[in-house]
Order: structure tokens, then sequence, then C-alpha cells
């Protein structure tokens, strides 16, 4: 934990320039970023904007056409310790033979070859881990029977064992009602903030996540831009972004980002056409 | 019923006992197996790969090779197949498409042999109580294979076939386990057709560890009992079909079908305790174990 400590300030994540075609549609446009250890950062946009994309090509699973990914500063590798992976929201089958503590144990040995042993050092790793994300009243079930928002903290406890630098969320807050969806977010800032690592979580709607927000990646047609929250959510930026006029509204706390429909370059709610759309 | 006056003796002796062992090592494999058959959703694929080669001991039939041998071969060739099909495809339309053409080639050889083989029929059903002593040492070193390998890939298998994308992250590739999964079930097949039948070794498969899982929540347990419920399944099919001479077929069937229906009852007896516990409070707790 020292060790991590010192480790602070240093790069974690950096990508560079990264730009995705899937069968001739321009997915991600020279996306660039970095993250530091420790950081939480929100990657946002609307479905199809590139997000799980960019966790595709950040975890090793899609190729960059263009530009380059550094995991720890060497070029990311195919099963990189550094990265925990927290997968979206599926459906496990509810009869599986498998507890919830089975699932966080794969996390730790799961890659490796043979049966593997029970231990008393990967119980209490394993115990620890149910800990960290309250999950030792549900460890013995069925994990397909648990709930999302507790399948959601089995899954992160799954991917922290093996003690990444950088955890991804692939959007752990779709489908989750909005008390179990604060209290994720709430455990993975704790987490954050304890262990000194690093997360990247997508997610479609910014305002449960802004509150713990360290920096945000804002995606919107495969364009990044990224920094703090006041850097990034204001309107002259995210405008140049979507290439059309957008504004940013604060609502009794809640960040809206609206944009007219219309080919108009000005918000236009008097005709029925030009209704207002809210983008985020 | 016709075999009933058989002295119990008997029962243990001679080419019996060829068929006890031969049948309980079978039973293992297919209990093994079928416990990933299950937790994969591939009941199809089991399906597929032991039907299919039959077209293959046709064929070896038909060039005067050993059957098991055209078994082997189209077993493993099938699996893999619908293994590298199921990548782009549909695996479901994958695999339909391989057992087909499969099946195809087999009413081809079968038509092209002058004489028609009994002994290809009885593929179909399995002959447990003709197993000759010289099929001993092939399915054992069969089974050793296939116990062997699912113990070597037992962990990124299980991690694969719950978070496949997450084990993709960390370097277990879906594919790689899925085509060797896949030659596992091949091998599993191939020794155990002759004993059971293409038609059969299906429900041994499927039967037991589907019973299994509603017994435990824990994957090991699971596993054993999947095993212990295809043996207990196999010796009282033996046993019931020495007694009465009906084929053992019908028995492995239907004790495998019962045993999955006590299974299902079982499951929805404890979802009931279970509610009854808790007094109608929703919270995650642990089954039994």
């Amino acid at each position: 934990m020292d060790q991590l400590r010192r480790q602070v300030d240093e790069e974690i994540l950096s990508v560079e320039n990264v730009s995705v075609r899937l069968s001739g549609r321009q997915i991600l446009r020279e996306v660039g970023f970095e993250i530091r250890a420790g950081e939480f950062t929100g990657l946002i946009g609307s479905n199809g904007a590139g997000k799980t994309t960019l966790l595709r090509v950040i975890l090793g699973l899609q190729a960059a056409g263009e530009g380059r990914v550094l995991v720890g500063g060497r070029p990311r590798s195919r099963r990189n310790p550094l990265i925990g992976y927290v997968p979206q929201k599926f459906l496990l089958d509810p009869d599986m033979p498998l507890r919830a503590r089975d699932l966080v144990g794969l996390g730790l040995d799961g890659h490796k070859l043979g049966v593997g042993r029970p231990s008393r050092t990967k119980r209490a790793l394993v115990d620890e881990m149910l800990r960290a994300v309250d999950a030792e009243d549900f460890a013995d079930a069925r994990v397909g029977q648990l709930s999302g928002g507790e399948q959601q903290r089995i899954l992160i406890a799954h991917a922290l064992i093996g003690r990444p630098r950088l955890l991804l969320a692939d959007e752990p807050l779709a489908n989750l009602d909005l008390r179990s969806a604060h209290e994720v977010v709430g455990l993975l800032s704790r987490i954050s903030a304890e262990q000194g690592i690093a997360i990247l979580i997508s997610a479609h709607e910014m305002n449960p996540l802004l509150p713990v927000l360290d920096r945000i990646v804002y995606l919107a047609d495969g364009r990044a831009a990224s920094g703090t929250v006041e850097e990034v959510v204001r309107g002259d930026v995210l405008s140049e972004l979507y290439g059309r006029r957008v504004d940013v509204l604060h609502v009794s706390g809640r960040v809206l980002v609206v944009a007219g429909t219309g080919d108009e370059d000005s918000l236009d709610d008097s005709a029925g056409r030009g209704r207002l759309e809210i983008v985020s | 019923m016709p075999g009933g006056g058989r002295g119990v003796g008997q029962v243990f002796s001679g080419f019996m006992l060829n068929a006890w062992t031969v049948a309980t090592i079978v039973a293992v494999v297919a209990g093994l197996v079928g416990f990933f058959v299950v937790l994969r959703g591939a009941a199809f694929v089991a399906h597929a790969i032991p039907n299919g080669s039959f077209a293959g001991a046709a064929g070896a039939s038909l060039i005067g090779v050993s059957t098991i041998v055209g078994l082997g071969v189209f077993a493993v060739v099938g699996a893999l197949g619908i293994g590298l099909l199921g990548r782009r495809a549909r695996s479901d339309v994958a695999t339909a498409l391989a057992l087909v053409v499969m099946l195809g080639l087999g009413a081809l050889f079968l038509s092209l042999s002058t004489a028609y083989a009994p002994e290809i029929y009885s593929l179909l059903f399995g002959e447990v109580l003709g197993v000759s002593s010289q099929q001993i040492a092939p399915t054992l070193g069969l089974a050793v294979v296939c116990v062997g390998a699912l113990g070597a890939i037992y962990r990124p298998l299980l991690l694969s076939s719950v978070l496949g994308e997450v084990g993709e992250a960390r370097g277990v590739s879906r594919l790689r386990v899925e085509l060797s999964f896949l030659v596992v079930v091949a091998l599993a097949t191939t020794m155990t057709v002759p004993v059971v039948g293409t038609l059969l070794i299906f429900s041994l498969m499927i039967g037991s560890p589907g019973a299994a899982r509603s017994f435990t929540s824990r994957p090991g347990r699971a596993i054993g009992l999947s095993v212990g419920i295809s043996l207990v399944t196999v010796w009282t099919s033996i046993a019931a079909s020495y007694a009465t001479d009906y084929p053992v077929g019908f028995f492995v069937g239907s004790l495998s079908a019962a045993a999955y229906g006590i299974g299902r009852a079982w499951s929805v007896g404890r979802e009931r305790r279970k509610e009854r516990s808790a007094g109608g409070l929703a919270f995650g707790g642990a089954g039994p174990s």
C-alpha cells in the first residue's frame, strides 16, 4: 500500500490519438486522455458515442486502427494485471452452481491452468474482497440469484482481487435503481480513495457520478474532450465537440446538456419540431 | 419377463464384468463433461457431436477401418468445425449445419455399404451388455485423457463459461477454451458411443449434471454429485436391463429424466422453504451447500 501511495502521481493509462473504424464506420476519432493513479474518471456519452469500443481498446479486446494505448507507461499487452474489468450487466443463469465467493475467487486465479487447491490465503483474500464491497451477507448465495446491484458488487470484487491499478467499469449503473446506483458509486469512490486505484467508469448519465468525479472524458460521435468536470461540461466545449450548439444547464444541482434537434444553430422551442433534446 | 429367471450371481460374472467396468468409466466421464456442457448451455452441441460422429463409424466400416477410429475422427472434426463456424455465425446454426452435413455423409456411407451393418445400428443405441474385454483398455485410455484435459483447463473453462469477456481481457481466449472443450466432448463421445449409443450418451451428459446443480450451489460438489447420479443411473440401468431384458437405453433415458425431475422439484421446494424462513423478506440467503 505504501508503494501505491508513493506512485500516486504516476500515469496509469495514456490513450494517444486512438482512432477506430469498424465495418466502414468511424467509431473513434483521435481520442486522447490520461489517467493518473487514484483518479476517478467518468467516461460520459450517449449510446453509440463509442464508450464501449474505447473500453475494449484499452482492454486489448479491440485493436486501435491508429494511435496507441500505454498502461503503466508500457504499450498495453493482453492479460494486463494492472487492469481490472467490470463488464456491462448481463444475465447470469440463476440455477448455476456457483456462489458469489466462487466468482470472486476466479478473479484471483481463473486464468491459471489446473484445478487449484483451496488455501487459507486464498480464502482470506476472498473474504477481504467480499468485505470491501459489503457482500458478506450473500457471499454463499448463488451468484445468478442476486439482485443487479449485488451482482455488480461481486463483479467489482472479482476485478479488485487481482490488485489492479486501474479499474474499468462498463456502464455499472445501467439497469440499477437509484439507491443501488448510489451505493455502487459510493463503493467505487471509497475503493479508489482507500486503495489508490484509478477508476474509469462509463455512463450515459453523468449526474449520479458528479459528486465523485475527479475528471471526465466526454465522448460525442467518437470524439473526446477531457479534463475536470468544470473544464469540460461547458457550453462552448461541448458545442465544439458535438459540432452544433448545445447548452449546459444547471437545474437544482443537476447538470443537463441540451440541444435543439433541428438543423438550426439555436435552441428553438417555439415550433413543434424544435423540441429540446436532453443529450446527457 | 424373459430374463427374470437369471441367477443374481451371474450379474457380476464373465461378460457382465466387462459391462460394469466400461459403463462405470463412461458414467464418470459423462457426469464430469456434462457439468460443463450444462454450464455452457451447450446441450445442442452435446447432441450433435455424438449423432454426427455416427457417420464416421459408417464411413469407417465402408473402407474397412475400425469404427472407433471413424467415430473419433468425425467427432473431433465435427467439434472443431462447430467451434470455428460458431465464431462468426450463431452457434446453434453452426452446430445444426455441422450436424446435417455429417448425417448426410452418414446416409451416403450407409447406402454405399453392401452389407447392412448391424454394428452400425448398435452404435445408435449402444450395446453395453455386449462389451468385450478388449474395449476396456481404449475406453480407459480415452477417459484418462478426457479427465486430465478437463482438470488442466478447469479454471479458465469455468471463468470463460461464466464471464467470457472478462476472461478474454485477462488473456483467457474464448476461442481456445471453446475448441479445447469441444475436443474433450468429442473424445468423451468416441469412448462412450459404443457403450450407450449416440442417442443416449446425451441423456447422461445432460440429465445427471442438470439434476446435480439443483442440490448444491458449489461447483466442486455439483461435479461430484453429477458423477454420482450418472453412476447410479448407469448401474441401476444395467441391473434392470439384465433382469428384464429391456434395453439399457430405455432405463438410462428414463432414469436421467427422473433425476432431473427430482432436482427441479427440490429447487422449487428450496425456494418455498427460503421464502417461508425469510418471512417474505427478500434478501440473498445461502442455498443448501
